[in-house]
């Protein structure tokens, strides 16, 4: 096994005056997973690319094995032996599998001329060493985005990387998903392959890294080894501060029904779904990805309507076949996706917090700027939307930031009935316990929310009652005392 | 995970023709042959094909070079503009000095094409000018340059030399020159494409750019070879248009440019980049060429000829973006497994 150290220090690196690193220091060993652990906009992306060579650091030094280098493009440091998977991946779905791993580093025949015999051959070798089986030909815009991650592992290891680099690889996989990733990267660590691993989920870190280092807005504050950490030390490293309640949930007194669903079901989505949802009450809806949670909000807010059942909203059947119906009838969902469906990056924060009742701005067809701002900068203002002023563009905002752009603008319609799907995945921890508290209030101001959410702590920690799905069917349901993880995952794996 | 994909499986007939698109192009060309002999018994002769093939190489020559830098999400508006100024000034040339060897206005032609490209790919590497812009305003600008050039004087057959005239028409290997040389750059766009390193770049780029970008490739001068090669290829189907018509005039192929994106995008180019084939284009070029003939040998009028290509074009998109939705669903459903 080969030993291999990359060592940086003294870091920074700013763009356009702004820091973001300050004197960051890390070292990677052969055989260790390390974490490097931080809020949004704490500079683990930065740092990343500087590994990379994909940004060149203002000061500092970077040492493989005691020898200085220098990284400055992404072939360089693929050169050295580093490489990356990154949170938002770097597949091309127009190209196949075998393709998508060698893409910038084909294999030639002479000089220029791709040798395809070679790169299918190689990729057939790579994939099987991780256990992976799949048809090389196959388009990657058909994979799942875990296969799509095994790509990008085998397009990492077709370099023989020597240091590996993991930006959020768990953030959309399911737990099976995260379990298979695991035993490769622990695999990899065997190999004597260096991995940083970066993820938001702190349990998870605490099942794979060996090392952890901790960055607060873009400075260093510290590394240790994982044995001697507790998650509420990592949380306070990388907040500065202790947060006392992550899940800070209030107990209100549920009451009448306000949204009642029965057997609704739309074909190879879900079926036979029903449920009820009171005042004052957090439901949480849990399961696995792909479970079918998205699509019954989404059959219940009328994006996409269900093909048999009935919506009861305060006793009243309803018809609701297009969102804007959903609205009037006191309804708001905050989509999984925020960068496609809850925003419209390109605005700024005014336009979309008051995109959805512009009307209520409007007279004769002229829009009151003054009264959409003013009424932007108080949800805003609410939310705490950390932004320099409401001009500011959405795609300029930090993920939680954008999260609670999201949440003003629905809020701002008044719903009965909150919608909030994985309102909190990728958005930092002191972020999360924001939104976590806004909750909580909303539900104790009467509003009902359902909450769909695929990490189990949150799950667990918000909800009144916990509501599981698996392959489009309910198959538990819990109150908040007799809910366990233990079983929620048995309700979410095994059909009943 | 270890299994095969149950998307992929799923995928079925829709999908088989979302991958062949070339077959079921193929499907609708017999089609149309068989509807337009059935009117017009002229339509199904050797000469009439030959015709067709003449009619539409340079069309297809230039659809490929701007399927190729569709390919990367960029588009080449100035094609038309740049063929007319390379034939008003090779022609310019000719008429001056008549005894300059066919093989050296070639390369004359070739090389202004490439110059005018590389404008093209400056602006918009370096000048971080959106293709559809930069281009935009490269057509205007070439376009006022044949003025400029010409006076607005035409180059008629008569000022040709007869060797020169023979370069598009004569026969080689049984078949017109201007057509075997379309077929050898089809030929070098299908290599370059699929065996080239940088012609595999290409769909890289337009596939996931910022991925491209963090994987080594060098996106900017990916970007600027596109441009190049297109100029080159209008440099060349410049020379051979003037070789053709035996004329170079102020408005030589005005508005050819949208004919050569409907035939890429006919041909199966996404306009949202990375995917297209060459025989996709040349399909497309035949296809938008049998229509024209055939319609013009049942003696039906302009404006049906334009419908029709208008027609077209918007099939080829919807069923483009039915493919691409069709895709995300299949997609998406793969997660629940």
């Amino acid at each position: 096994m080969n030993k291999n150290t990359l060592r940086m220090t003294n870091i920074s690196k700013s763009f356009a005056g702004v820091h973001a690193l300050r004197g960051v220091q890390l070292e990677l060993h052969s055989g260790e997973v390390h974490a490097l652990l931080g809020e949004n906009g704490a500079g683990k992306s930065t740092l990343v690319k500087v590994i990379t060579g994909v940004h060149q650091p203002d000061t500092g030094e970077i040492y493989l094995n005691d020898r200085r280098i220098h990284l400055g493009d992404p072939r360089e440091a693929a050169a050295q032996g580093i490489s990356a998977i990154y949170q938002e991946l770097s597949i091309f779905p127009d190209l196949d599998i075998a393709e998508n791993i060698f893409v910038g580093r084909r294999p030639t025949l002479v000089s220029g001329w791709v040798d395809w015999r070679k790169i299918y051959r190689e990729a057939e070798q790579l994939l099987s060493s991780l256990g992976v089986h799949l048809n090389l030909k196959t388009k990657a815009r058909y994979l799942s985005i875990a296969q799509q991650q095994m790509i990008e592992i085998a397009r990492a290891l077709s370099v023989n990387a020597r240091i590996l680099v993991m930006d959020e690889p768990t953030s959309a996989l399911t737990l099976n998903e995260v379990a298979d990733l695991f035993l490769i990267v622990r695999r990899l660590r065997e190999t004597g392959t260096a991995i940083l691993f970066i993820s938001h989920r702190l349990e998870e870190l605490f099942e794979i890294a060996d090392k952890v280092t901790v960055l607060r807005d873009g400075g260093y504050v510290d590394t240790r080894s994982m044995d001697g950490v507790t998650q509420e030390d990592l949380i306070r490293m990388m907040v500065g501060r202790t947060i006392k309640d992550m899940f800070p949930k209030k107990d209100v007194e549920a009451g009448e029904v306000v949204l009642r669903v029965k057997n609704l079901t739309r074909k190879g989505s879900f079926k036979d779904v029903s449920f009820e949802l009171r005042k004052g009450e957090i439901l949480g809806m849990a399961g696995l990805v792909g479970a079918g949670r998205t699509e019954v909000s989404q059959a219940i807010f009328g994006v996409a309507p269900a093909d048999e059942g009935t919506i009861e909203i305060e006793g009243q059947s309803v018809r609701i076949t297009n969102p804007g119906q959903a609205m009037q009838h006191g309804l708001a969902l905050v989509p999984e996706d925020r960068q496609h469906h809850g925003l419209v990056l390109p605005m700024d924060i005014t336009d979309n917090i008051t995109l959805p009742r512009l009307a209520h701005f409007t007279s004769r067809g002229w829009l009151n700027v003054k009264d959409a701002h003013g009424a932007a900068y108080q949800a805003a203002t609410q939310m705490q939307v950390k932004a320099t002023t409401v001009w500011q563009k959405a795609r300029e905002l930090s993920g939680g930031n954008q999260q609670k752009v999201v949440l003003a603008k629905w809020l701002s319609t008044n719903p009965r009935i909150l919608i909030l799907d994985e309102p909190t995945r990728g958005i930092d921890i002191g972020t999360k316990a924001e939104v976590h508290h806004l909750m909580s209030d909303l539900a104790a101001q009467g509003i009902a929310i359902l909450m769909i959410s695929s990490e189990l702590p949150e799950v667990l920690g918000m909800s009144d009652r916990v509501l599981v799905m698996h392959e489009g069917q309910v198959t538990g349901l819990f109150s908040r005392s007799e809910a366990t993880q233990e079983k929620i995952m048995l309700a979410a794996t095994q059909a009943v | 995970m270890t299994t095969d994909h149950p998307a992929a499986s799923k995928r079925s007939l829709f999908s088989f023709f979302a991958q062949y698109r070339e077959l079921a192009l193929i499907g609708f060309i017999l089609l149309l042959i068989v509807v337009i002999s059935l009117q017009s018994p002229g339509f199904l002769t050797f000469t009439n094909f030959q015709d067709i093939l003449l009619n539409i190489s340079i069309l297809a020559m230039i659809a490929l070079a701007q399927g190729m830098i569709i390919i990367t999400r960029g588009i080449d508006l100035s094609v038309a503009s740049t063929l007319a100024l390379v034939a008003m000034m090779v022609s310019f040339v000719l008429k001056a000095y008549p005894e300059t060897p066919v093989i050296l206005i070639v390369l004359l032609g070739i090389g202004l094409g490439s110059v005018l490209g590389s404008v093209n790919g400056f602006i918009i590497t370096v000048g971080k000018v959106p293709p559809i812009i930069a281009t935009l305003g490269t057509l205007s600008i070439y376009r006022g340059l044949v003025f400029f050039y010409s006076n607005g004087d035409w180059v008629n057959p008569i000022d040709l030399p007869s060797g020169f005239k023979q370069l598009a028409k004569g026969m080689s290997l049984g078949l017109p020159n201007l057509v075997v040389v379309t077929i050898i750059v089809a030929i070098i766009a299908y290599v370059f494409l699929n065996y080239i390193q940088s012609g595999r770049d290409i769909y890289a780029l337009g596939s996931n750019p910022e991925a491209a970008k963090i994987s080594g490739i060098r996106t900017q001068q990916i970007t600027f070879m596109v441009y190049v090669i297109s100029g080159v290829i209008c440099g060349l189907a410049g020379v051979m248009w003037a070789s053709r018509y035996e004329a170079a005039q102020t408005n030589t192929a005005l508005g050819f440019e949208l004919q050569t994106v409907a035939a890429a995008v006919i041909g199966g180019v996404s306009m949202l980049g990375g995917i297209g084939t060459v025989p996709g284009v040349l399909l497309g070029a035949l296809l938008l060429g049998i229509i024209q003939n055939g319609l013009t040998l049942s003696s039906i009028s302009q404006f049906w000829q334009l419908a029709v290509q208008g027609f077209l074009i918007l099939l080829a998109v919807i069923s483009d973006a039915t493919i691409q939705r069709r895709i995300k669903t299949t997609m998406t459903r793969g997660f629940a497994k």
